[in-house]
C-alpha cells in the first residue's frame, strides 16, 4: 500500500468547545475510490470531524494531509478549492433558477460578453448525464425532487469544483427507496472513478449496501476503522453504543407474541376521514393498550392522516369519534384537551422551539391546556421538567439548556416529554426515530412499548419496516394517500413490503 | 459549567443598552459637565419640582419608552408595527376633539373654543384615547394573524391611513387644547418628578405582570421562535399575535395622550412622527431580535432612554435640529456595529483571554 492510495489523512485531530471535548486525538484515512462510512451515535463527533475537514472549524491539534501534502483548511470555500465537497440532506442550491445555472454558477461559459446559454445548457446536460440522469437542465431546480436536486449538487461538485473527495451527510433521509438506490448507483459509479466518498447515515442497511470501510466514533474518540465485509452488524451496533447487546435484544422480548392482550378499550373511531388532495377517506380504530403501526413510503398519506386526527387540518369528509364523542372542531388545542397528542414528523420545524429551554419546551403543551392565565409556578415547571428528564433519560446538564443545543434523539425525547406531561390517551408518533442514533432509537421504541403497556393507545408511524414490525400489535399500510390494508402485528415483512409497494 | 461573574453580566439583557447609555453619559460628563446639573424649580401650577437634562430625558422620552414597550411584544412575535406613530396621532386627535368644549355645540365662537373647560369628563377622554389605540392594534392584529398579511405590509396600511384618520377626527385642523387638567399628564409633577415617569413605570409594571406572571410571555417568545411548533403544541398562535398588536396599540395610545398633553395640541401630521422607527431602534437596542423570540420590556425602555439621551446630547452640543437625523443615523450605525456577531465575538474573546488565566494560575 503506497501513500498515494490515500486521498485524505487526518491525524490526531482534537477539537474542544467550551465545556465539551468534541474530538480527541482522532485519526481518519480516506482512500481513493472507496465509500467510507462514518458511524457513531449523536454527539460522537462525526459532524465535528466533517466540519474540521471542510474548514468550518479549525482543529485545536492534529494535521490534515490531502494527496500526501500537508494542508490547512481555512474555510469551507477553501476546502472546495482543495477538492472537498459536501452533499447535504437538504440541498443548499437555488431552487428558483435552472438546473444548468445551478451546476455552472460562477463558471458560466461566456460569448461576446454575455452568458452563452446554449453552451451552458449543453455543458450542464453532459455533466449530469455522466451520472446517468436525464432531465431538462433548463427547467428551474425547484421543479425536481430532492433526489434530483442532490444529483445536481453532486454534478456541480464534480464538474465545476472538480472534487476529489465527496462527503454525503445523511443524503438519504428524505429519499424513498427508489431514489436511494439511484443515489447509491451514482455513488458506486463515482467510487469506480476514483473519488473518495465519506458517507454519514443512520441507516445500518445502507452502510452495508454501499460502504467498503467503516470508521466508528464514540464520545469524540476513535473506536476503530473496519472493513465492512468483516464487521457483523451487531458488532457495529455494539461498537457504536459501547454497551452490551442485551439491551437491544430486550426490545424483541418485551413484545413477544403473547397473543391477544387484555380487554381493549375502544378509544378512537376514524370513519371515512379525508381531505381532498391530501388524504382519501380512511377508516381506523384505536384501542388502549395497543400500538398501531403505520407502514408506508414517503408521501403515502401517513403524515396527512396523523395531521387530520390531531386537528392540524380540518377534514372535509368523514368523522372522528374520541371516547364516544364526535369531534366537531378540529385544532391542536382541542385535540390536546381530548387527550390526543402528536409528535410531528419534522422535529425541527414542527416540534421543538429551539431557542426556548428544555423546561419551557416540556411544559409548553401542558401550559397550553391550562391557558394564558393559569401560569405554572417556576417550581412546578422545574418539577415537571426534572421528572421527564429523568424518566426519558434526556442527557443534559440542566433543564435550562436551550433545546437547539441538544442532539436529535434528546430533542425527540423533549417533544415526547411535552406530550407525556399532558397525560394523553392517544399518542401519535410520526417518525419518532428518524435521524437519531441507535441508542436513543432503542430507548424510544422501548418507551412506546411501555406506554402501551400502561394503557395508552400509540400510533407508530415509521418508514423503517423493521421497527414497525417489531413493536406493533396491528399494522396499517398506507399507499398513495389511502389506507390499503391492515394486518395483525405478526405479519411477515415480505407481505408488508409488497403491500407498501403495491405489488400483489 | 460555572459561568464567570463577568460573563453573567454580559449575558444579561440589560448589559448592552446600559453600556450604550453609560457611554453617552460619560461623553456628556467630559464634553459638558453642566449636563448633569439638577435644580429645583417653582412652578405656579405644579409646585416645586426638579429640572435639568436628566429630568427632560425621562419626561420627553416617556412617549418613546411607551411605544418601545408596546413594540417589544410585537417584534417578539416575529412581527413589526409601523403604525405606532399614526396611532399616537389618532389618540392625540381623539383627546383633543373630546376635550373641545365646542363638541356637539351649535354655536361656535372663539370664546368657547379657548375656554379652559370641557363637556366630557376626563376619565371618558382617557378611556376613549386608550380604546382608539387598542382598536387600532386590534385591526393590525387581525390583518396579521387572521388575514395572514405580512406584518410590515399590514401595519403599513394604518401607518399611512392613520394620519388621515387623525385629521378626519380633528376636521383637518391642528387643534389646540386649552383644558388645564389634561396638561397634567405631560407637564405635571408628583413628588418633584414628572408624571410621565410614573405612567411609564405603571405601564412597565403592568406589562411585566402581563407577560411574566401569566403564560403570555412564554407563548409570545415561543411564537416568535417557531410559530409552527407552537401551534402544534396546542397554543392558539393567532390570538397570541393579536394580543401583542393590541398591547402595542394600547401603549401607543398612552404615548399619544402624554404627547398631546405636553404640547397642548393635536396635530394629525406631526404627532408621533417617526416614532415607529425610533421604537424599533429602541427594541433592537434592548437586545430583542427582529426575527422574534426572547425579549425584555425593561431593556427596550432603556433603549428608548438611550435614544433620548443621545438626542438631548446632540442638542446641547449645539447641533441644529435639522441635523439631528444625520446624527441619529450615526447612532444607528454604531448600534448595528456594536450588536453585530462580529463585535460580540471580539468582546467575548477580549474578556475570555483574561478569564482562564485566573483559573489555571500555572
Amino acid at each position: 500500500m503506497t501513500d498515494t492510495q490515500n486521498v485524505v489523512v487526518m491525524k490526531g485531530i482534537s477539537k474542544s468547545f467550551p465545556g465539551v471535548v468534541a474530538l480527541e486525538n482522532v485519526d481518519f484515512v480516506l482512500r481513493r475510490g472507496e465509500i467510507h462510512a462514518l458511524m457513531g451515535e449523536n454527539g460522537a463527533g462525526k459532524s465535528t470531524l466533517i466540519k474540521v475537514l471542510t474548514g468550518v472549524e479549525q482543529p485545536d491539534k492534529g494535521t490534515i494531509e490531502l494527496n500526501g501534502k500537508l494542508v490547512q483548511v481555512r474555510s469551507p470555500q477553501h476546502s472546495q478549492e482543495l477538492g472537498i465537497s459536501t452533499v447535504y440532506q437538504e440541498v443548499n442550491l437555488c431552487t428558483n433558477i435552472s438546473v444548468a445555472e445551478n451546476i455552472m454558477l460562477g463558471h458560466e461559459p461566456h460569448r461576446l460578453g454575455s452568458i452563452d446559454w446554449r453552451k451552458m445548457n449543453e455543458l450542464a446536460n453532459k455533466a449530469i448525464n455522466r451520472l446517468g440522469i436525464n432531465i431538462d437542465v433548463s427547467h428551474p431546480l425547484g421543479n425536481y425532487s430532492v433526489a434530483i436536486q442532490q444529483m445536481v449538487a453532486i454534478t456541480r461538485a464534480l464538474e465545476v469544483l472538480s472534487a476529489k473527495v465527496l462527503i454525503f451527510d445523511e443524503p438519504t433521509s428524505s429519499l424513498d427507496i427508489h431514489e436511494t438506490n439511484l443515489l447509491f448507483d451514482v455513488m458506486r459509479k463515482l467510487k469506480s472513478e476514483g473519488i473518495g466518498i465519506v458517507f454519514i447515515t443512520h441507516f445500518l442497511d445502507q452502510v452495508y449496501q454501499v460502504a467498503n470501510r467503516i470508521t466508528v466514533l464514540r464520545n469524540g474518540k476513535l473506536v476503530g476503522t473496519f472493513d465492512a465485509a468483516s464487521l457483523p452488524r451487531v458488532e457495529l451496533v455494539a461498537k457504536m453504543l459501547g454497551r452490551s447487546l442485551t439491551e437491544l435484544d430486550a426490545i424483541s422480548k418485551v413484545k413477544s407474541p403473547e397473543g391477544e392482550k387484555k380487554e381493549k378499550d375502544h378509544l378512537v373511531n376514524v370513519s371515512g376521514l379525508g381531505l381532498k388532495g391530501s388524504l382519501e377517506p380512511v377508516d381506523l380504530e384505536l384501542y388502549a393498550h395497543e400500538i398501531l403501526g403505520i407502514a408506508g413510503l414517503l408521501g403515502s398519506g401517513r403524515t396527512e392522516m396523523a395531521g387530520l386526527i390531531f386537528g392540524i387540518d380540518s377534514p372535509d369528509s368523514g368523522s372522528l369519534t374520541v371516547s364516544g364523542k364526535k369531534v366537531g372542531h378540529f385544532s391542536p388545542l382541542e385535540s390536546l384537551k381530548r387527550g390526543i397528542a402528536l409528535c410531528p414528523e419534522d422535529r425541527k420545524a414542527e416540534g421543538v422551539v429551539g431557542d426556548l429551554t428544555i423546561r419551557e419546551n416540556i411544559i409548553l403543551a401542558l401550559q397550553a391546556r391550562y391557558g394564558w392565565f393559569k401560569f405554572m409556578s417556576r417550581q412546578k415547571q422545574d418539577e415537571i421538567a426534572e421528572k421527564y428528564i429523568k424518566l426519558l433519560g434526556i442527557v443534559t446538564p440542566s433543564s435550562d439548556q436551550l433545546v437547539k443545543n441538544l442532539s436529535g434523539g434528546n430533542q425527540q425525547k423533549v417533544i415526547l416529554a411535552r406530550w407525556l406531561a399532558t397525560n394523553p390517551k392517544v399518542l401519535i408518533l410520526d417518525e419518532p426515530t428518524r435521524g437519531i442514533d441507535v441508542g436513543a432509537k432503542t430507548e424510544i421504541q422501548k418507551l412506546v412499548l411501555e406506554l402501551a403497556e400502561e394503557g395508552k393507545s400509540c400510533v407508530f408511524i415509521s418508514s423503517e419496516m423493521d421497527e414497525v414490525l417489531r413493536i406493533s400489535d396491528r399494522i396499517a399500510v398506507m399507499r398513495d394517500r389511502k389506507k390499503v390494508a391492515e394486518y395483525p402485528g405478526n405479519v411477515d415483512g415480505k407481505t408488508l413490503i409488497h403491500t407498501m409497494a403495491g405489488e400483489s | 459549567m460555572k459561568q464567570s461573574f463577568l460573563r453573567k453580566i454580559r449575558d444579561s439583557r440589560l448589559f448592552w443598552p446600559l453600556t450604550a447609555w453609560i457611554i453617552i453619559l460619560v461623553f456628556d460628563a467630559i464634553v459638558e459637565p453642566s449636563f448633569f446639573k439638577l435644580g429645583i424649580m417653582q412652578d405656579p401650577v405644579y409646585g416645586a419640582h426638579l429640572y435639568g437634562n436628566l429630568i427632560d430625558i425621562f419626561n420627553n422620552g416617556a412617549p418613546l419608552m411607551l411605544a418601545a414597550i408596546g413594540m417589544t411584544l410585537v417584534i417578539a412575535t416575529g412581527g413589526v408595527d409601523l403604525s405606532v406613530g399614526a396611532v399616537i396621532a389618532i389618540s392625540a386627535a381623539m383627546g383633543a376633539v373630546l376635550i373641545n368644549p365646542a363638541l356637539g355645540n351649535q354655536l361656535i365662537s372663539n370664546a368657547i373654543l379657548t375656554k379652559d373647560a370641557t363637556n366630557t369628563p376626563l376619565p371618558i377622554i382617557i378611556l376613549a384615547d386608550l380604546a382608539a389605540g387598542t382598536l387600532c392594534g386590534l385591526w393590525n392584529g387581525i390583518l396579521v394573524s387572521r388575514a395572514r398579511i405580512q406584518p410590515m405590509v399590514a401595519t403599513l396600511i394604518l401607518m399611512v391611513a392613520g394620519r388621515g384618520i387623525a385629521q378626519l377626527i380633528t376636521n383637518g385642523q391642528i387643534m389646540t387644547i386649552y383644558y388645564t387638567p389634561y396638561y397634567w399628564f405631560g407637564n405635571g409633577y408628583i413628588l418633584g418628578l414628572p408624571v410621565s415617569i410614573y405612567i411609564v413605570a405603571v405601564v412597565l409594571l403592568f406589562g411585566w405582570v402581563l407577560v411574566r406572571k401569566t403564560a403570555i410571555g412564554l407563548f409570545i417568545e415561543s411564537v416568535g421562535i417557531n410559530a409552527k411548533s407552537t401551534y402544534y403544541s396546542g397554543i392558539n398562535e393567532q390570538n397570541v399575535k393579536l394580543l401583542a398588536y393590541m398591547f402595542c396599540g394600547f401603549c401607543g395610545a398612552i404615548a399619544g395622550l402624554i404627547l398631546s398633553s405636553y404640547v397642548h395640541s393635536a396635530d394629525g401630521n406631526n404627532n408621533g412622527l417617526n416614532y415607529e422607527l425610533d421604537a424599533i431602534l429602541s427594541v433592537v437596542m434592548g437586545g430583542t431580535l427582529m426575527t422574534g423570540g426572547r425579549f425584555s420590556l425593561v431593556a427596550s425602555a432603556i433603549g428608548a432612554v438611550v435614544i433620548w439621551t443621545f438626542t438631548v446630547t446632540v442638542y446641547s452640543l449645539g447641533v441644529p435640529a435639522n441635523a439631528l437625523l444625520a446624527a441619529k443615523a450615526v447612532l444607528v450605525l454604531l448600534v448595528i456595529l456594536l450588536y453585530s456577531d462580529y463585535t460580540r465575538r471580539l468582546m467575548n474573546r477580549l474578556f475570555e483571554r483574561r478569564g482562564p488565566q485566573h483559573g489555571t494560575a500555572n
